[in-house]
């Protein structure tokens, strides 16, 4: 075992005390350091197969998979969950995630069997509960956008986006209007944008932003020609903002031939507030894990539902659910014109139901009360900063974020990256950084409905006292920073450099014989 | 030997037939760390301006073009397990790719050495 | 209103603070006549309890699978889940945690995404894996993707044996396209694939245990693709088959997709599941996907990281190896901690069960007149002919409140060869109960 100056271990399955130091968060070995190939957790007979029918295929390599029995799992799986940072500890104020609260109701209706434990497959006859949750689900969404059309089975939002930038482009290739082989995107896009179109072989054409953080209905003009399939457009916008000339940027759009695809990442600033379907939208995913508040799971899984028009209604891939005589129908095979299928089965079916139940819970009214506290939590965080921190789009108030720039930390010799990694050691998550990238060092904080005055105030001090720290030259709180963390920073040079992605067995062991 | 820059940072040197390109060390610098190096094919035919290889760091990837057009004669194999040398050397062991030129007269275009100081002020 | 702290005095203190004259300034970016003034037309909000009888109103028109005897598979498979897994992953530090981006304050998810990323690799056979996909189906169509960035070859050929579900998502993400060849489908388990290969050809995709059930021979695929220069992608929908089958990545495999929803998961009427990818090393920088690598932070401490991300759309834009920006992580953490629990000897033991199960049910069917079964391999799945539409005696079955499987019709519509059949499969949770009302009731029904 090695051992650094300080005398802390550091070799492999050292068990020690963690960077913070605190007994309370020891480092936790990796399973493959204390499980053992004969443990298991689970009881199951042992059976004798008298004739087995696998033809030879059987396997003859080792598996290699460590076992845990129950009490070790619960240990393992418990130290380790204590080494992150999550919403329910703790305010997570990261710009375009709307990390919100998770309600607990969600979870408990996603587990009743009648949900979780149906078949995708199983015959209609049996599942029309599900198919007419699907139904309801369907139907909020249609009335928070004003749209004509949803396909639920995006699996998350940027599948939703490519669910419906390929609906338009078969809504293209239908109407003869194949030619069509240009996606105007805006500078603030966030990355999957430009990404999707080039994987449906699109040329992606930027659209410059202007100085007030807002896209300019001129310039989509002048782009526009007879080539260009769509407009891909965030909205509220990666900057926060609401883009004031949406309807005249629609209008030409459609005016061109093509259609408009929104981003809907940014839904929770307007739902109940104002409809997409009434800016001319034509195809918008909603990211029901942002928005309709299931769980992010440390990455996953999400949903993406995409509404459509009724231009695009036809063009929405299969599965879908309809009304046949007194019950529902799912129709599982591509008509004519739809798309086809996106993912084997009907998609998020879990999300589903933890969505709807967080609808149901908030109503109408309470959604868009929601929507409406976003946006104040976000403003009140704006005025309360707006004279240390510097903001390069005062000109319209924000929506459910607010972006600043790093303009204020000029001459500190702090980094945004620094002034982030300090957040952490006053028990917040940072915000988004360097994203998006029209402004020099991005902060883009986004508050959710969620957060009480207190925790605003309390937030806003943090930063406010962070901010007079920089200026006053402690560069040794942000660039150590964190010091309170499980660890300190990584070095993402060497992971990228010599990727070790899989756990192997310490080369200075003797190895076991194969 | 001559140097050439373009706007995009990166240099060509003259070497007698040849010529040798690479990243400008303030390139490397405003890069970071690099770590990894996507290499042409011996062979291949590039046009000035085309995409020739690809640097990345940690958290950006920077398309490297051809200043000038030609026939790829050698890549720095060296690169592929030891990215950093574009960090260290950028001019000498962390050179990326070799070019036999179609028309050496195409680096007139190009900036000189005073010319590029001027432009990264 | 239960989910929102603020007071309406508080709002208003707050908006007086930000100086807005009314709650509506803060939207006057927004075309004032398309503003809603009253909230939309949607039911008002509810308390807990009215909104949990609704949600069961709706479940309790569902028939669960647990209500009666189950032989449902074709890609999603109903397995315990250990009560340990269901209590970790609602753990708050699980659950409502986001993308580990900050690795300081994310070292469980990464270390969970290392550990899960070197189980897939194991139960593989290959050496790398990434952090998991959206589901089996569509890490399919990624991989065809990959193959084609790694071959700069265009021809895919897909084995008849593969999913219909899965070759319908591949068609759909590659769009109208010659170089795409379907197989018809082959319900015998043969197929003619390895004899159409040429210089031409990028991958093939072949999953084992079929559709059918069958297994399939991945060292003679590996060997006949591997001779043209090509790739040969491995599809997995059972994952655990790999108990007791040998690894796609020791018989050849290039590509290994998996659908990882039979561990940790439950059958969600199709979702969320869990997409398994695992490849050569060689091969990673056209892997899509997250990937957690190991590193060691300022004090020497080993930590994790998600790395290479330079593939990946926030950064590469339009030239990154694929959309994508999430991964399936509860699920992969609900998958990681069942085969945990299980380790080597339970999986091994759990794939035994389930091959044992289904050989008891493959016996009964094959017992009852004007029954044939198709299989002479399987694992836990198998098709059986019963020389008659096979959709209305499996909706008669269901009346009689047995889900007796899949017609193949459902998922290959407009092929008469498939009509008169059914895909069965049994697993560990199969009694021999279930197995007996099954035979009766369609011996019954095949009178």
């Amino acid at each position: 075992m090695s051992m650094n100056t300080q005398g802390r271990p550091t070799g492999i399955g050292s068990g020690g005390a963690g960077g913070n130091g605190s007994s309370m968060l020891p480092n936790e070995p990796l399973l493959f350091e204390i499980g053992d190939r004969e443990h298991s957790g689970v009881d199951l007979p042992e059976v004798e197969i008298v004739t087995d029918r696998l033809g030879g295929f059987d396997r003859a390599s080792a598996l290699d998979l460590p076992g845990l029995t129950e009490p070790e799992a619960m240990r393992h799986y418990v130290r380790l969950s204590r080494l992150n940072h999550s919403i329910d500890s703790g305010m997570y104020p990261l710009g375009s995630c709307t990390m919100k609260h998770n309600p607990r109701l969600n979870e408990k209706m996603a587990r009743l069997p009648g949900f979780a434990d149906i078949h995708p497959l199983q015959p209609v006859s049996t599942v029309q509960g599900a198919l007419q949750l699907m139904e309801e689900l369907s139907h909020w969404l249609m009335t928070l956008t004003g749209t004509a059309a949803v396909a639920l089975s995006p699996k998350a939002g940027a599948h939703g986006e490519l669910c419906g930038m390929m609906a338009i482009k078969a809504a293209h290739e239908a109407r003869g209007q194949a030619h069509r082989t240009v996606v105007l995107v805006p500078e603030s896009a966030h990355g999957t944008n430009p990404a999707t179109a080039a994987f449906l072989g699109y040329s992606v054409k930027p659209i410059p932003a202007r100085a007030d953080g807002t896209v300019d209905a001129s310039a989509v003009v002048a782009a526009l020609s007879p080539d260009v399939a769509a407009i891909m457009l965030t909205n509220p916008n990666t900057c926060g903002l609401f883009e004031p000339q949406i309807r005249e940027i629609a209008a030409a759009v459609h005016e061109a031939g093509a259609y408009f695809y929104c981003d809907g990442a940014n839904f929770n600033a307007i739902m109940g507030v104002v409809r997409p379907g009434d800016l001319g939208i034509d195809a918008m995913h909603i990211n029901l894990h942002k928005t309709f508040s299931t769980p992010h799971g440390g990455g996953g899984p999400g949903a993406g539902p995409v509404v459509l028009s009724e231009a695009l209604a036809p063009f929405a891939p299969v599965p879908f659910v309809r009304k046949a005589g007194d019950g529902l129908e799912l129709v599982e095979h591509p008509q004519e014109t739809a798309l086809g299928r996106i993912t084997a089965f009907h998609g998020q079916m879990g999300m589903y139901v933890r969505a709807l139940t967080y609808m149901l819970s908030h109503g109408g009214d309470g959604l868009a009360q929601a929507a409406r506290d976003a946006v104040l939590n976000a403003n009140y965080i704006r005025a309360r900063l707006a004279d240390v921190f510097s903001l390069p789009f005062p000109d319209y108030p924000a929506m459910h974020e607010v972006l600043f720039d790093d303009s204020f930390l000029e001459g500190s010799g702090v980094s945004t990256l620094d002034f982030a990694k300090a957040l952490i050691d006053e028990g917040f998550h940072p915000m988004t950084m360097y994203f998006p990238l029209v402004v020099h060092g991005a902060m883009l904080i986004e508050p959710t409905e969620s957060e009480s005055r207190q925790t605003l105030d309390h937030f806003c001090d943090v930063m406010l006292d962070l901010a007079r720290s920089a200026k006053a030259g402690d560069k040794e709180r942000f660039t150590a920073a964190p010091t309170r963390a499980p660890r300190r920073r990584l070095d993402e040079t060497r992971a990228a450099r010599t990727p070790r992605l899989t756990w192997s067995p310490p080369e200075d062991l003797p190895q076991a014989a194969e | 030997m001559t140097t050439r820059y373009t706007v995009d940072h990166e240099y060509i040197r003259l070497d007698g037939a040849e010529a040798v390109v690479g990243i400008t060390p303030y390139a490397q610098e405003q890069l970071g760390d690099i770590v990894y190096v996507e290499l042409p094919s011996v062979g291949q035919a590039v046009k000035k301006g085309d995409e020739a290889a690809v640097v990345e760091s940690v958290k950006a990837a920077s398309e490297i073009y051809a200043p000038a057009s030609g026939t790829v004669v050698a890549v720095n194999d060296r690169l592929s397990g030891e990215p950093g040398l574009i960090n260290l050397d950028p001019e000498a062991g962390g050179w990326i790719f070799k070019l036999r030129l179609d028309d050496a007269s195409e680096l007139e275009a190009l900036m000189d050495a005073d010319a590029y100081a001027a432009h990264t002020a | 209103m239960r989910y929102l702290p603020h007071s309406d005095a508080e709002r208003a203190d707050m908006l007086a603070l930000i100086g807005g004259p009314d709650a509506d300034a803060l939207f006057s970016a927004v075309p004032s006549d398309l503003l809603l003034r009253q909230p939309p037309a949607l039911p008002a909000h509810s308390p807990e309890f009215s909104v949990e009888a609704r949600m069961r109103a709706l479940s309790a028109r569902n028939h669960a699978a647990g209500d009666g005897p189950f032989f449902i598979g074709a890609g999603a498979y109903r397995h315990h889940v250990p009560a340990t897994v269901d209590h970790l992953i609602q753990r708050s530090e699980w659950l409502t945690a986001y993308t580990p981006y900050q690795p300081e304050i994310s070292q469980g998810t990464l270390q969970m995404l290392f550990e899960f990323q070197t189980q897939v690799a194991n139960l593989t056979g290959m050496e790398v894996a990434n952090a998991s996909l959206y589901d089996g189906s569509t890490a399919t169509a990624e991989a065809v993707l990959m193959a084609r960035r790694l071959t700069r070859r265009n021809r895919i050929l897909l084995s008849g044996g593969l999913h219909p579900h899965y070759r319908d998502v591949v068609r759909t993400y590659l769009g109208d396209d010659d170089d795409l060849i379907c197989l018809p489908a082959s319900p015998v388990g043969q197929g003619d694939i390895l004899s159409r290969l040429d210089d031409k050809t990028a991958a093939i995709v072949i999953q084992t245990p079929d559709f059918f059930g069958h297994l399939r021979d991945l060292k003679a695929a590996a060997d006949a693709i591997h001779a043209v220069g090509g790739l040969l992608i491995v599809v997995v929908t059972e994952v655990v088959s790999l108990g007791l089958l040998e690894a796609p990545g020791a018989l050849g495999a290039d590509i290994v997709v998996a659908e990882g929803q039979s561990l940790g998961n439950a059958l969600n009427f199709g979702g969320p599941y869990v997409g398994l990818m695992a490849t050569r090393k060689s091969f990673i920088r056209q892997m899509p996907g997250r990937l957690c690598g190991e590193t060691v932070d300022a004090e020497g401490q080993r930590g994790f990281v998600l790395t290479l991300s330079t593939r990946e759309q926030h950064i590469r834009r339009e030239k990154a190896t694929s959309n994508i920006c999430t991964n399936s992580g509860l699920c992969a953490l609900a998958f990681t901690i069942h085969l945990s629990l299980l380790g080597e000897a339970g999986l091994v033991r759990l794939a035994r069960l389930n091959h044992a199960r289904a050989g008891a049910l493959a016996d009964a069917l094959a017992a009852i007149p004007g029954v044939t079964l198709l299989n002479r391999t399987f694992f836990n799945e198998m098709t059986i002919r019963i020389g008659r539409p096979a959709a209305p005696v499996v909706e008669a079955l269901a009346r009689r409140g047995i889900l007796a499987g899949v017609p193949a019709s459902r998922l290959l519509p407009g092929e008469p060869e498939v009509d008169d059949l059914i895909i069965l499969a049994a697993t560990e949770l199969t009694s021999s109960e279930d197995i007996a009302a099954l035979s009766a009731a369609l011996a019954e029904e095949l009178k």
